[in-house]
């Protein structure tokens, strides 16, 4: 283990943000879904309890008839803006004087730094172009990604759970969410923690060794199927990616109408909101992890290969 | 004019003096007694009165109520909020700490902007001056770092609580697209404010981003369809956004403007969008009364 060289990558100022994550991410999916399983606890039993749920408050806050349902914001929320102003000010005025922000030398563009990163925010696109072309991974997914986020709500048929945590009334919509958001944060970890000289992978402590070379010969999808030429190529990855999308469809289509619940909130959804959320839970959810453990286990580099773009 | 007369006047004139003097004392007595009076209540001074148009001296629901409505800053808020919605465990707080590390960041911005020169030959030393010779300069640049990086992180927070929450629903898509627009432009000021400081880090970082850029499909040239529709390094999209074919003094140039006028400009824009949307959307969406599964409505069938 060089653990020198572990140090020097999580304790570079830049990356400091990173570790923070480490921490910051799962606490405040524990802090959520702690909640959401009280919630799904008093739902459980309200449920079952059909006079109970016609006189209770329906929050595990506590409350008396009587209690006034509002308060001022001037001073019970001021007050804690205030002081939330006052504590993210001093935690970034330590934070201020206890680390200094990089500052390399003057950029040179004779001298390429090996590995030479994107901010931290961004390592995990940079990650993707070790799977996919960079019109993919650098401006297709991105893309996909934002437009995606911004689908969520319109594809989201369910009208339970607005307003409160709960899991076992969403669990499609919070697992694409967590599976997405999570992934995004593992790319950006393995980008920084795990890519050495050349972005050839090292193990957190292994050495960077800057002569390392690989031999690995990345193959193609056809090649396997011994298919040589364009024509040939082009129709068989059509269909290997046709392929693909219909059972990644199939088993996700399988997944989301597995309880009774996801079955009645896939009946009130639309053909043209299930396609949506079918498309970017094939592309994004599926399609990347798919295609990481292609290239990782397999080899494979493209499996669809046209003159003008490869995928 | 005669002696006596004179004599007798200048009698008149040491009188008066002492008149005038005792009545000046009074009044100045009395005015000092005013003042003190101000100054242990200043709500009653005509000054006062004139900076905040409501009384704040009681706490009556009124009064509490107007504080927050007649304040131009404070007018965001509601005057009056869900009971539960002042928890910390329902919002984390991180859309407040997001907006307050904007303001944060544009304070510290402009004062760093005082130093900087956006030229090849200033910018570097610029930096170097601001950590070295400027009184508090690297605590100002270090504050401006963090906070950037604190920003990234509070606004993913913030996007992960609306989900678990469910706030994105109906009536709040649109906003939760404001929100997406924000997340956007957070990164894109975080990125654009990297290569400024023009060093080793900034450049093959923006170097590594913009390349990607090349491979735009259509209007980059060496995208999918690109060099088939006439794109070449000196017309994509990659051109466009460097001022140039390589990352040079255009680019730092454009780097500025984009950090520091366009792109806050737009992210202020689209806050006020957002927050003025949280208000007309009904404020923030909980903690809400739980619904049950049995209580759903059926489908409507439109």
């Amino acid at each position: 283990m060089d653990w020198y060289q572990l140090w020097q990558i999580l304790s570079a100022p830049d990356n400091v943000p990173i570790v923070g994550l480490l921490v910051i991410v799962p606490f405040y999916t524990w802090y959520g879904l702690r909640q959401a399983r009280a919630n799904d606890r008093l739902i459980e039993q309200l449920e079952a309890n059909p006079e109970l749920a016609k006189t209770h408050h329906r929050k595990t806050f506590p409350y008396r008839p009587g209690w006034p349902t509002e308060v001022h914001v001037w001073p019970y929320l001021l007050r804690i803006e205030f002081l939330a102003a006052i504590i993210v000010t001093a935690l970034l005025m330590v934070w201020s004087l206890t680390l200094d922000a990089p500052l390399e030398e003057p950029a040179n563009p004779n001298l390429t730094p090996n590995p030479s990163k994107a901010p931290w925010y961004f390592v995990g696109l940079q990650e993707m172009l070790v799977y996919f072309d960079p019109w993919f991974a650098g401006v297709v997914l991105p893309t996909l990604i934002i437009i995606g986020l911004m689908a969520f709500p319109y594809v989201d048929a369910n009208p339970l759970g607005n307003g409160y945590y709960t899991w076992r009334q969403r669990t499609v919509a919070i697992g694409s969410f967590l599976i997405g958001f999570y992934l995004w944060i593992a790319l950006i970890i393995v980008g920084t923690l795990m890519r050495g000289p050349g972005w050839m992978l090292f193990w957190p402590g292994q050495t960077w060794d800057h002569t390392r070379l690989v031999y690995e010969v990345n193959r193609n999808l056809p090649d396997i199927f011994g298919i040589t030429s364009d024509w040939g190529k082009g129709i068989f990855g059509f269909f290997a990616v046709v392929l693909f999308y219909a059972l990644a469809g199939f088993g996700i289509h399988k997944l989301v109408t597995r309880s009774p619940l996801n079955r009645k909130i896939y009946e009130r959804t639309s053909l043209i909101q299930y396609l949506v959320f079918q498309f970017f839970a094939i592309t994004i959810l599926v399609g990347l992890p798919a295609k990481i453990l292609l290239r990782l286990l397999f080899r494979i580099k493209y499996v669809w290969i046209t003159p003008w773009f490869n995928i | 004019m005669d002696r006596e007369k004179e004599g007798r006047g200048g009698i008149g004139v040491l009188e008066r003096v002492r008149e005038e003097t005792e009545h000046l004392r009074v009044r100045l007595k009395e005015e000092l007694e005013g003042l003190r009076q101000d100054l242990k209540e200043p709500q009653r001074t005509q000054l006062w009165k004139s900076i905040f148009r409501v009384p704040h001296e009681r706490t009556t629901p009124r009064n509490r109520t107007l504080a927050v409505l007649a304040n131009v800053f404070l007018h965001l808020h509601p005057a009056r909020i869900n009971r539960d919605a002042v928890r910390y465990s329902y919002t984390w707080g991180m859309g407040g700490i997001s907006f307050y590390l904007f303001i944060v960041l544009t304070f510290t911005g402009v004062l760093l902007m005082f130093y900087y020169h956006p030229t090849k030959v200033q910018a570097f030393r610029d930096i170097l001056y601001l950590e070295h010779d400027v009184p508090f300069g690297r605590l100002l640049r270090n504050m401006h770092r963090w906070a950037a990086h604190l920003m990234v992180i509070t606004v993913w927070l913030h996007m992960f609580r609306v989900v678990l929450t469910g706030s994105y629903k109906r009536p709040r898509e649109f906003n939760w697209c404001v929100g997406v627009i924000l997340l956007v432009l957070t990164l894109l000021l975080s990125f654009t404010g990297y290569l400024l400081p023009d060093d080793q880090l900034g450049f093959w970082a923006v170097t590594v981003g913009t390349n990607m850029a090349r491979a735009t499909p259509l209007i980059g040239h060496e995208g999918p369809f690109g060099p088939q529709l006439g794109m070449t390094p000196y017309n994509d999209v990659r051109f466009a956004l460097l001022g140039g074919s390589i990352v040079d003094s255009n680019a730092l140039l454009r780097a500025y403007i984009w950090h520091c006028i366009a792109l806050p400009l737009l992210a202020a824009i689209f806050m006020g969008v957002h927050f003025w949307r949280v208000r007309k959307d009904g404020g923030i969406s909980g903690p809400a009364p739980v619904m049950l599964e049995s209580e759903m409505k059926p489908v409507r069938k439109v």
